[in-house]
């Protein structure tokens, strides 16, 4: 299968590969998929007092375009709020990155690793949104 | 060194130049058809053909009456065990096989299933391998065949298949071979290993691509196969079809090559492919061979690198041709069922990659592939949310995760 040169920009050139302290009270971290299924990602954020997102870290175990798909969503969530981040769809990651039918799904995960970082940031700072950190939405 | 490197070997060969000079008159001036009887163009081409099958009957010891023409080794395997199920159905209707065959074997085993034959899926041990007791306990009055592969297209295990077939000359059951992989390339004897029936194909060979053939055995006993593809009769009736001449001549050529070459190019791939073992194995920590440790063929090298997905592993050395093991690589997003016949959990079938070997390969490509392979993994690794996690001592196997 050939790959969509984004894809393979973001494969060579990943943007904001690394970790946050989960630890740290305005550090979100969301755990999503499964070894089994070929991917998992981490997704974390990092608010500043306002709820806006300062930065934004991955690590992706999966094909290119999971890791794609991913690395984009670090970009596309930082200097954004919370609830603008939660406003990604999965949909606009296929759109850029022209991903195949079959790549669906990891964008899929990718927006479900935005849900479960904002609910584990959202979790800390008391707002409950009822979700254990590395909890991710089924589907 | 020219890049792009091919380390895929077992999916297919290149034509091997003698090869195609070979092939070349019967695309011109030597176009006839075998089967001409009554003039030169005729004569020539069945001559050709003739030469062919004797060069392939002599890769495997049997004689030229034996070899059937066909269009490939998912071809020769149809002919073979439906052939044989068909002809054989008033002796019995089970059949024997096992769970990592090629789907060229699998596939018609399941078609017969539904036709009214039993078929005994065996399991193989963590090394891809079938035993000759596992065959003998599964063996019934109504069994008439068992279909064991040689050397298996992805893990690279050799079965014993001389132990297997001296059992099926004791019960009398009839002993298929799909021995694409192995074929020319290593030592086989279809009278020492008690093989009836063996399917090879040309493309595996250094031959060309959509030519294959079937050694059906003609004495102690005389099989037959009831034909798959209906027609004028030639083959024996087994395989009706103009023949593919100068793809026949290919595979004659080729074989006698390998053949003639056969210990030395054993010698040579096994080196090479035991440089590339060590070369990834002692710079890369937690990385583990698929498939037997010594009982494989020389040219396959299947490892799973652990906490790396292999797709993406493939797209960071995307300048050497190899195969991955994972889903991702297919259209079913189910990662490789030999591996996990072989035992493996889904992330290490995930994280699988096979290089194979072989005539062309050269030791710059193999010190190249060492290079590439270890930077991309160790690239991987640092973005991988597993490995990181069991860096912290997290052990995976007790993470919940969510599945999706
Ligand atoms: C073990 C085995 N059996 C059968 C086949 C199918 O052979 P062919 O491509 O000649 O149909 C292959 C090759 O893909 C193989 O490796």
């Amino acid at each position: 299968m050939a790959y969509s040169d984004k894809v393979v920009d973001h494969y060579e050139h990943p943007r904001n590969v690394g970790s946050l302290d989960k630890n740290d009270p305005n550090v979100g971290t969301g755990i999503v998929g499964a070894p089994e299924c070929g991917d998992v990602m981490k997704l974390q954020i990092k608010c500043d007092e306002s709820g806006r997102i300062v930065d934004a870290k991955f690590k992706t175990f999966g094909c290119g375009s999971a890791i794609a798909s991913s690395s984009l969503a670090t970009e596309w969530v930082k200097g954004k709020t919370v609830d603008e981040a939660l406003q990604i769809k999965n949909t606009e990651i296929v759109r850029e990155l022209s991903l195949p039918p079959v790549k669906i799904h990891c964008s899929v995960l990718a927006e479900d690793a935005i849900r479960a970082a904002i609910n584990d940031y959202k979790t800390k700072q008391g707002q409950s949104a009822g979700a254990h950190p590395a909890a991710a939405g089924a589907h | 060194m020219k890049l792009p490197i091919y380390m895929d070997y077992n999916a297919t060969t290149p034509v091997d130049p003698r090869v195609l000079e070979e092939m070349l008159p019967y695309f011109k001036d030597r176009f006839g058809n075998a089967a001409s009887r009554n003039h030169a163009f005729g004569w020539q081409a069945e001559e050709a053909v003739e030469k062919a099958r004797e060069q392939v009957a002599s890769a495997i010891g049997a004689t030229s009456k034996e070899i059937i023409w066909t269009s490939g080794a998912t071809e020769s395997n149809n002919i073979a065990i439906k052939g044989v199920a068909n002809m054989y159905r008033d002796k019995g209707n089970h059949i024997i096989t096992n769970v990592i065959e090629h789907k060229a074997v699998i596939d018609p085993c399941k078609y017969l299933e539904q036709n009214g034959f039993r078929v005994t899926f065996l399991p193989v041990d963590k090394y891809g391998m079938v035993h000759a007791e596992q065959v003998r306990e599964a063996m019934t009055d109504q069994t008439i065949l068992v279909t064991i592969m040689h050397g298996n297209n992805e893990v690279g295990t050799i079965n014993p298949i001389g132990e297997i077939g001296k059992l099926c000359k004791e019960r009398e059951v009839l002993f298929h071979v799909d021995a694409c992989q192995t074929f020319a390339k290593q030592p086989i004897d279809v009278e020492q290993m008690g093989i009836d029936l063996l399917s090879c194909s040309g493309h595996k060979i250094y031959g060309p691509k959509g030519v294959g053939a079937l050694y059906v055995r003609r004495k102690k006993p005389r099989v037959r196969c009831e034909p798959v593809v209906h027609g004028g009769g030639h083959e024996r009736g087994m395989r009706s079809g103009t023949l593919n001449v100068p793809g026949i001549v290919g595979m004659g050529k080729a074989a006698e090559l390998c053949v003639q070459n056969q210990s030395h190019e054993i010698e040579n791939v096994t080196r090479l492919r035991n440089r590339l073992k060590d070369g990834l194995f002692n710079r890369l920590p937690e990385i583990y061979l698929n498939g037997h440790p010594t009982q494989r063929i020389p040219n396959n090298l299947n490892i799973s690198f652990l906490y790396v997905e292999g797709e993406s592993l493939m797209m960071g050395f995307s300048d050497i041709a190899v195969s991955s093991g994972s889903a991702c690589t297919s259209a079913s997003l189910e990662p490789s069922y030999v591996l996990k016949a072989l035992g493996l959990g889904d992330d290490l079938a995930h994280s699988s990659i096979r290089f194979s070997i072989g005539r062309f390969t050269t030791e710059q490509e193999i010190d190249y592939a060492i290079e590439r392979v270890c930077v991309a993994v160790e690239k991987l690794r640092e973005m991988s949310p597993l490995y990181e996690m069991a860096q912290e001592g997290i052990d995976l196997s007790t993470v919940q995760w969510a599945a999706h």
